[in-house]
């Protein structure tokens, strides 16, 4: 599974990350997390608040860290 | 209702850890377990019912609101959106980008950026608790007027030049914002989360506050503030502003000192402007502001801040004091 975090590399940012690396683990899912920090590109992503998320091309969170439930939900 | 804080204080330094009742340190002690407790307690309290009606706001949605607002409109409701929205100050940049590109004057845009670090919940719960209601309504209205001000000068003065130049080539589509549940469950997780998120966050800051607070409530005598920063010695407000600027610290950090500092003396306006300094102008704010701003627009942002403060400082002194 593809997953695109998008955000400045701020601690929210790398929360988001670790956060979905251990779901994907515990959940057993094969996961590549791309790290976009570039804002230019996060902006014509459409994003305006960071940590964002992107998976299959559709922006599936956006701004603050996301809950474990809606990790979850994305892995499965 | 505050009394439970005195009392489990109280129990805390005399009872448990027994020190003597006049001693400096059970000054300090006390004055740090009543203050901490206390402050934990509003924060938890004041941020989940604020996460009612932030969940109601995001920066997408008020940069729907603004958009093809009138100026004056738009100072205004920017400043008061910019009090009540959260947004990490990593998101600076693709937020000021997204606001330009739908249209929103520069003015407008940096409204909203100048009233948001100022006037947050945290903000106003530390406030009240440390020094009155009075305070805090001043302190909140002196920034909405501030961030409102701020907008209409950079506007007036047509500061647009001072705007990297590829921002404005910058398309930006249509803000894809995630789909969100609504309904009153969903709200209240909003809230909860919230509140746990921002306590973990400014707990640390509450500590080192109080902990800083309680050492000069305790240790540095009355009369030495009263000789330095007292409402005779006319350099202190530019001075506190000035030591502001390079501090860098959110509300929660300042505030407990920021009571100290009344308590021993120093007069109102002297501590509104030492608190806004050091809240609104921050370094590392301005270097991620800087890959969309020319320095002209940094030095002119910092100039006008200094300035205001500096002005809000003596208006107060006068108003309160005397």
């Amino acid at each position: 599974m593809e997953i695109t975090v998008f955000g400045k590399g701020c601690s929210r940012c790398e929360s988001t990350i670790h956060r979905i690396e251990r779901e994907a683990v515990e959940l057993g899912v094969p996961v590549t997390i791309h790290k976009i920090t570039d804002e230019i590109e996060i902006i014509q992503n459409g994003i305006m608040t960071t940590p964002a998320v992107k998976i299959d091309g559709k922006i599936v969170h956006s701004g603050g860290i996301p809950s474990i439930e809606a990790v979850q939900s994305w892995l499965t | 209702m505050f009394e439970l804080f005195t009392r489990l204080a109280d129990w805390m330094t005399y009872s448990i850890m027994g020190l003597e009742k006049t001693t400096k340190l059970a000054d300090a002690v006390h004055f740090f377990i009543e203050d901490t407790t206390k402050i934990f307690f509003l924060l938890a309290l004041m941020i989940y019912i604020i996460g009612f009606a932030r969940s109601y706001v995001s920066p997408e949605k008020v940069r729907l609101w603004l958009t093809g607002k009138s100026r004056l409109t738009g100072y205004v409701l920017a400043a008061l959106l910019g009090a009540i929205t959260p947004f990490c100050s990593c998101s600076s940049v693709p937020l000021f980008i997204a606001f330009l590109s739908a249209g929103i004057p520069l003015g407008v845009t940096m409204a909203f950026l100048i009233t948001s670090p100022l006037v947050n919940e945290v903000a106003v719960v530390l406030l009240g608790n440390a020094l009155g209601l009075k305070f805090t309504i001043t302190y909140v209205g002196t920034g909405l007027v501030l961030g409102i001000v701020g907008g209409f000068v950079i506007d007036f003065f047509k500061l647009d030049k001072w705007v990297e130049p590829y921002v404005w080539q910058i398309k930006m589509p249509t803000p894809a914002t995630a789909e969100e549940a609504e309904g009153w469950a969903w709200r209240e997780k909003f809230a909860r989360g919230e509140a746990i998120d921002i306590i973990k966050r400014v707990w640390i800051y509450v500590l080192i506050g109080v902990g800083l607070g309680a050492g000069l409530h305790g240790y540095v005598p009355r009369e030495w503030f009263l000789e330095h920063a007292g409402a005779d010695n006319i350099f202190a407000v530019p001075l506190a502003v000035l030591i502001g600027i390079p501090l860098y610290s959110n509300a929660t950090g300042i505030i407990p000192v920021a009571e100290v500092l009344m308590n021993k003396g120093v007069p109102v306006g002297t501590i509104l402007a030492f608190i806004m300094s050091i809240v609104a102008i921050s370094l590392p704010e301005l270097l991620i502001l800087r890959k969309v701003l020319k320095p002209q627009m940094l030095l002119f942002f910092v100039g006008f801040l200094f300035v205001a403060f500096v002005g809000i400082g003596y208006l107060f002194n006068f108003i309160f004091g005397g």
